[in-house]
């Protein structure tokens, strides 16, 4: 098959040490003790836990890791072995697989031996009730406490009473966190961690927004990458200055009309989780179809523009409420017509990812009803996050292929 | 003459066919696929053809597609499908292609181009493999559970999704009394099942693809569930590699 030619990313260079920075960090602390370090979920309560002075792990983003390696292959049948269900958050399953086993990833990329003990274990269930139960298991393990915020999902729109309450969970959490971080809580801090934590979304939506350019400057699979320091970084200013160098580079593409697929012809939008393990494979053949998945709901989930410093709470209360994955379809819909008239999209691409029900959009009717609404096609492939036991390669270029020619056809 | 040659390599078996200069089809063949791509290849074309293929523009299709170096070009099997059934009977219509691993519902418009397609799910339920797993395990030569299911005189529901299920579902059945007629009518009732879940079936309705060349039952069962026409083209197997030749034609006449 044809070799695809890359513009490659310049900012990679930064962005590795970003990422470095952070495990090795947390490495640090861990062995040291310098430092007190809370897990928490990807769209968690991280804000709060930084402005206390806690290095915060993100033990969704290790899952991420252990799927874009493959290695998640070895570990989910261990995790399956020990009573959790093929079924479930293969996110879970690779993540407790990898402990059980003893092993990380972590140490090949950082030479860092064992992942950070955690001090705390922070979730929100805004995104899913998984992250719930996977902080129990290391809850049991490490013999620490379990601190987190249970947030109503499926909303027509974020109610007040819905942000009182979770207001509520947030300043509850804090004298336990004081405890834990040995140290009072600050509100100042507080305001700043957000303010620099803003900072990093608009400076990340505006590394998105570049793909709205015709070439798109970007595809998904980079953006699943890039989008690293957004998830592990943010609150701290390392991260934003990581993206106003890969803001200058994009805008640069945007001004010489340079394309992240070279002779763009289509672009699509993503919608639900990436295929981790699939990443270089679907970017090659959509590249090869002369397609570019230019924007995608997954990567815009780090964009948090409600935090608001003056009123710290309940601005990140509201804006932890107000992610597309604890909207009802109708606002999830609408969300996804914005976008593609502003990135001109000419397909919809929905990934039925068999173990996330919870990011997986396709399965109420929202393709059909989408197609209908914008007048363009859609595609389901059939995946998952991790577990690729899910996921046929050969199926699924044939499919992306049909639909490219269908398109061409029309 | 002007020959074109489309080859369909499938999971199960590999068709070739040859049309000439105003697209009759004037030369075809169906092999197992076997492991061997290119003796499969070899085979299907030399004996479409009835000898050499050098010179002669070959459009690949299928699973295989990918892996004939000397193709002038591909087009996936969902695209082959479409101009075959389309030169059968241009009419607007929802084409069934029911293969060895993979079922394809393909909806066309009244000019042949594709509206919306789907492809079945990970499971082989409702596929030509199916079949003959279940064929196989209750021990049914695959080329009699046709006539067996002719004669069953009531349907049993099989309604597993899953082969193995199924395998389990039905040896409850044959403990239960059910005849084996009855068995092969419920595996073939089944695989319909599967293709309706996937896309909502009226009007006109074009059935292909192997299982419906080697098993008309699946035709009568389609005929009792659809409001509308269901017909079915006079190859059924070789609608593909048909499309496919078609398409050499048009691309490198």
């Amino acid at each position: 098959m044809q070799e695809i030619k890359r513009v490659a990313i310049k900012a990679t260079t930064q962005f590795k040490a970003v990422m470095a920075q952070h495990f090795l960090e947390l490495d640090e602390a861990a062995r040291t003790k310098n430092k007190k370090v809370a897990w928490c979920s990807s769209v968690g309560p991280a804000e709060l836990a930084l402005s206390l002075g806690f290095l915060v792990y993100y033990y969704e983003n290790h899952a991420a890791i252990l799927g874009t390696n493959r290695t998640a292959m070895d570990y989910i049948p261990i995790a399956n072995a020990h009573g959790y269900s093929p079924d479930i958050c293969s996110y879970l399953t690779s993540d407790i697989g990898a402990y059980l086993k003893g092993e990380t990833p972590l140490t090949k990329a950082y030479g860092i031996e064992k992942i950070p003990r955690p001090d705390v274990l922070l979730y929100n269930t805004n995104q899913c009730r998984e992250v719930y139960d996977w902080v129990n298991f290391y809850a049991k393990e490490f013999k620490v406490p379990v601190v987190g915020i249970n947030t109503p999902r499926t909303q027509r729109q974020v109610r007040d009473d819905v942000v009182q309450s979770v207001t509520a969970q947030l300043e509850e959490m804090v004298p336990q966190l004081e405890e834990i971080a040995g140290r009072p809580f600050d509100i100042d801090e507080f305001r700043e961690v957000l303010a620099t934590s803003r900072e990093c979304s608009r400076l990340w939506e505006e590394v998105l927004g570049t793909a709205k350019a015709k070439p798109s400057t970007i595809t998904f699979s980079d953006a699943c990458i890039h989008m690293g320091p957004a998830v592990v970084m943010r609150g701290r200013k390392e991260a934003n200055e990581y993206y106003r160098i890969l803001l200058a580079e994009l805008k640069e593409r945007v001004e010489q009309g340079i394309g992240a697929v070279e002779g763009e012809r289509h672009r699509f939008y993503w919608e639900g989780m990436p295929i981790w393990g699939k990443l270089r494979m679907m970017s090659d053949t959509f590249g090869r179809l002369k397609a570019c998945v230019s924007v995608s709901t997954y990567c815009s989930s780090w964009v948090f523009s409600g935090f608001d410093p003056k009123d710290p709470f309940q601005s990140m209360a509201r804006a932890y409420c107000s992610i597309f994955i604890g909207q009802d379809d109708v606002g999830k819909e609408d969300y996804i017509a914005e976008k593609v008239e502003q990135f001109s999209i000419d397909g919809l691409i929905f990934h039925d990812a068999k173990t996330c029900p919870s990011n997986t959009n396709c399965r109420y009717g929202m393709a059909d009803r989408l197609s209908e609404r914008l007048g363009i096609p859609h595609l389901t492939i059939n995946g998952d996050l991790n577990d690729l036991r899910c996921f046929s390669e050969e199926q699924t270029i044939t499919n992306i292929e049909a639909f490219v020619e269908q398109i061409e056809e029309s | 003459m002007g020959l074109y040659a489309g080859i369909d390599i499938g999971s199960c078996t590999t068709k070739a066919v040859v049309v000439d200069q105003e697209g009759n089809m004037v030369g075809s063949h169906v092999c197992r696929s076997g492991i061997d791509y290119q003796k499969a290849v070899e085979e299907a074309l030399g004996t479409a053809l009835g000898g050499k293929w050098d010179g002669i523009p070959i459009l690949s299709t299928g699973y295989g597609r990918h892996s004939l170096e000397f193709a002038s070009g591909t087009k996936t099997e969902i695209a082959c499908h479409a101009r075959g059934a389309f030169a059968y009977v241009p009419r607007a219509l929802t084409l069934v292609d029911i293969g060895g691993q993979d079922n394809k519902v393909i909806k066309l418009d009244d000019k042949g181009h594709r509206l919306d397609f789907r492809m079945n799910r990970k499971c082989a339920a409702g596929t030509g493999t199916f079949i003959e797993e279940i064929a196989t395990r209750i021990g049914i030569p695959l080329e009699q559970m046709d006539g067996m299911a002719r004669k069953a005189e009531k349907r049993v529901k099989i309604g597993s999704y899953c082969t193995v299920f199924a395998q389990t579902e039905i040896l409850s059945l044959i403990r239960a009394g059910v005849s084996p007629e009855e068995v092969a009518r419920g595996v073939f009732e089944s695989v319909v099942d599967r293709v309706m879940e996937m896309i909502p079936l009226a009007d006109l309705v074009m059935l292909c693809g192997g299982v419906v060349a080697h098993n008309p039952v699946v035709v009568d069962i389609f005929k009792a569930r659809v409001s509308g026409e269901v017909i079915v083209p006079p190859h059924p197997q070789l609608t593909g590699a048909y499309g496919a030749a078609l398409i050499a034609r048009e691309s490198f006449g």
